[in-house]
């Protein structure tokens, strides 16, 4: 069996007297998609934020690659291999589509050059293949903000692709997406991952796109793991039925 | 951008024009050259969202240079570089403290940093002369001794090259990873440091950059005046190039040499037919900028001209 590519222990943070991690212990398999389930301030989103370096744990460990990441600020972890996307996107408004995933492929490369533009013809070639690959190409030209939610999501996780992660984090990429583009955003977003040999934790509302996507599904329930296993075992258990999913179902 | 270099070209050559056509405006156009160059650095500044009110600072600091040195080393082309390096040197200083903050701490740390330079520029007097000022010695231009009226179109012709120079570099700059991930800034720092990008050090270079240009302007005024008094770093004066910046827009680096000018025009013929009021007619000019121009003067060009913006 191979090592995880991400191990958690013990980890353990807390707002004022709401405990939003209560002694996570977490294994990702390379390679591997898992999907965290759980109702609001279960402590999905804490999860992440503490793994990407946004919040400091304050008990427990975090290993990527067997290496320990804690105490890392987010830029160090990026350039280690662990991506994020966000549930709000985080995009650069003002910049067009192919801006900003040439912006993130020049971060990649370096960005300290004060000169030569940014839509150089090899950027631009790079930036258009990857907004090609998430099928969003034809959006090369539009200002980020005037995009609907599913391309803003995607053009969100492609920024974050550009970064060649081995990990990728994504909160909620399906939130706010119609009910009518839903399945055709994962779909793009989950082949495009696996072409590129990704492991992918995704925090997720929707049972329907967990059933299909994930490998695995973590139940979150008040900062601690309540059921971790294969989606066709975890979401038939009755008590994450009852306890849970009825909640997240609804959330 | 081949359109602004174009605006641009047709900018100096109305410049030229004007300074052949009225010999006096000479003096004005080289100042608000100057002062232009010095607003490049408020507009890098502004689009990371940022606003500094105490960047006259840099101004006095390259003019003081200039000030100090002369006496001993009077030639020109050494003097304007070395008080960009000046600049640059205090800019990275404050800049390693400032660009840790945003906003209204930024824009105030700023202008506390720049009154502590005044006030030592004041009180100093036995190296300052305090609010006397200093006259600044005559300088050389490759060595040579010119007579005053060839020296005047010297320093008009080294403003407009230094502004040309500078507005290019600018341009260049604004169009580059490191300016889209300045501009990031004002939209999204947050994913900046996802990206594995340090928003702080991309806010230090243009901060340092603009220390370097507002320094270059200070050795053009003090070259062109011959008098340097604390009042260059004055907050009032910081306040001046925000007040440029935003008169000729933010879009484009044509819009501070647009703004510099038209500021200067206004001032030097406000001053002289309305004494009492020309203040409140640049003020009056501003509000109708903010109010029906956001883009200002360049903005207004811009959208004439059919100029992405």
């Amino acid at each position: 069996m191979s090592a995880p590519l991400l191990s958690a222990r013990g980890l353990k943070l807390a707002f004022g007297g709401v405990k939003a991690a209560d002694g996570i212990d977490l294994d990702v398999m390379p390679g591997e998609f898992l999907a965290i389930i759980g109702p609001n301030g279960a402590g999905k989103t804490t999860f992440i934020n503490m793994t990407t370096g946004y919040l400091k744990p304050q008990g427990g460990r975090i290993e990527f690659a067997g290496e320990p990441i804690l105490g890392l600020s987010p830029r160090a972890i990026v350039r280690r291999g662990i991506g994020r996307s966000f549930q709000l996107p985080q995009l650069f408004t003002e910049h067009t589509v192919i801006e900003n995933a040439a912006l993130a492929l020049a971060a990649h490369a370096g960005i300290w050059s004060p000169f030569g533009p940014l839509l150089r013809p090899g950027y631009r070639a790079a930036a258009e293949r990857l907004l090609d690959r998430f099928g969003i190409a034809h959006l090369a030209e539009t200002r980020a903000d005037a995009l609907n939610e599913g391309a803003r999501k995607l053009a969100d996780i492609a920024m974050a692709v550009a970064l060649e992660p081995r990990l990728l984090l994504m909160d909620e990429p399906t939130s706010g997406v119609a009910a009518t583009e839903k399945m055709q955003v994962v779909e793009t977003l989950v082949r495009v991952l696996r072409a590129e040999g990704v492991t992918a934790v995704f925090v997720e509302h929707d049972m329907e796109v967990v059933a299909r996507f994930a490998d695995r599904v973590a139940v979150w329930s008040q900062g601690r793991i309540a059921a971790l296993g294969p989606p066709e075992q975890v979401l038939n258990d009755p008590a994450v039925l009852r306890d849970v999913i009825g909640i997240a179902g609804h959330a | 951008m081949i359109a602004e270099g174009l605006i641009a070209l047709l900018g100096a050559g109305v410049l030229l024009v004007a300074a052949l056509a009225i010999p006096w405006l000479k003096f004005v156009l080289t100042i608000a050259l100057a002062k232009g160059i010095a607003v490049l650095g408020i507009l890098l500044l502004l689009r990371a969202g940022q606003v500094s009110f105490g960047h006259a600072m840099f101004l006095a600091t390259g003019a003081y240079t200039v000030a100090f040195l002369a006496p001993a080393m009077p030639e020109a082309l050494l003097l304007i570089p070395l008080g960009g390096l000046f600049a640059g040197l205090l800019g990275l200083l404050v800049g390693l403290f400032v660009v840790r903050y945003r906003d209204i701490f930024f824009g105030m740390l700023n202008l506390a940093i720049s009154m502590v330079l005044y006030s030592l520029l004041e009180k100093l007097y036995h190296l300052t002369k305090g609010t006397d000022g200093i006259r600044v010695a005559r300088a050389t231009f490759a060595g040579f001794d010119l007579p005053r009226e060839t020296q005047e179109w010297l320093m008009f012709a080294i403003a407009l090259g230094l502004a040309a120079l500078f507005g290019t570099l600018v341009a260049a700059y604004l169009r580059s990873p490191m300016g889209r991930a300045l501009a990031g800034i004002k939209t999204r720092e947050t994913r900046l440091e996802f990206l594995g990008v340090s928003a702080r050090r991309v806010l230090l270079f243009a901060y340092v950059a603009s220390a370097v240009m507002g320094g270059i302007a200070g050795t053009l005024v003090a070259l062109t005046t011959r008098h340097v008094t604390p009042l260059l770093g004055y907050w009032t004066s910081s306040g001046e190039l925000v007040f440029i910046a935003i008169l000729g827009g933010a879009g484009s680096a044509v819009g501070a040499f647009l703004g510099a000018v038209a500021f200067e025009l206004v001032r030097v013929y406000a001053a002289a037919s309305v004494a009492d009021a020309w203040q409140m007619i640049l003020g009056g000019v501003l509000l109708l900028v903010i109010l029906f121009a956001p883009g200002g003067l360049w903005g207004i060009l811009a959208g004439r001209l059919k100029v992405r913006a």
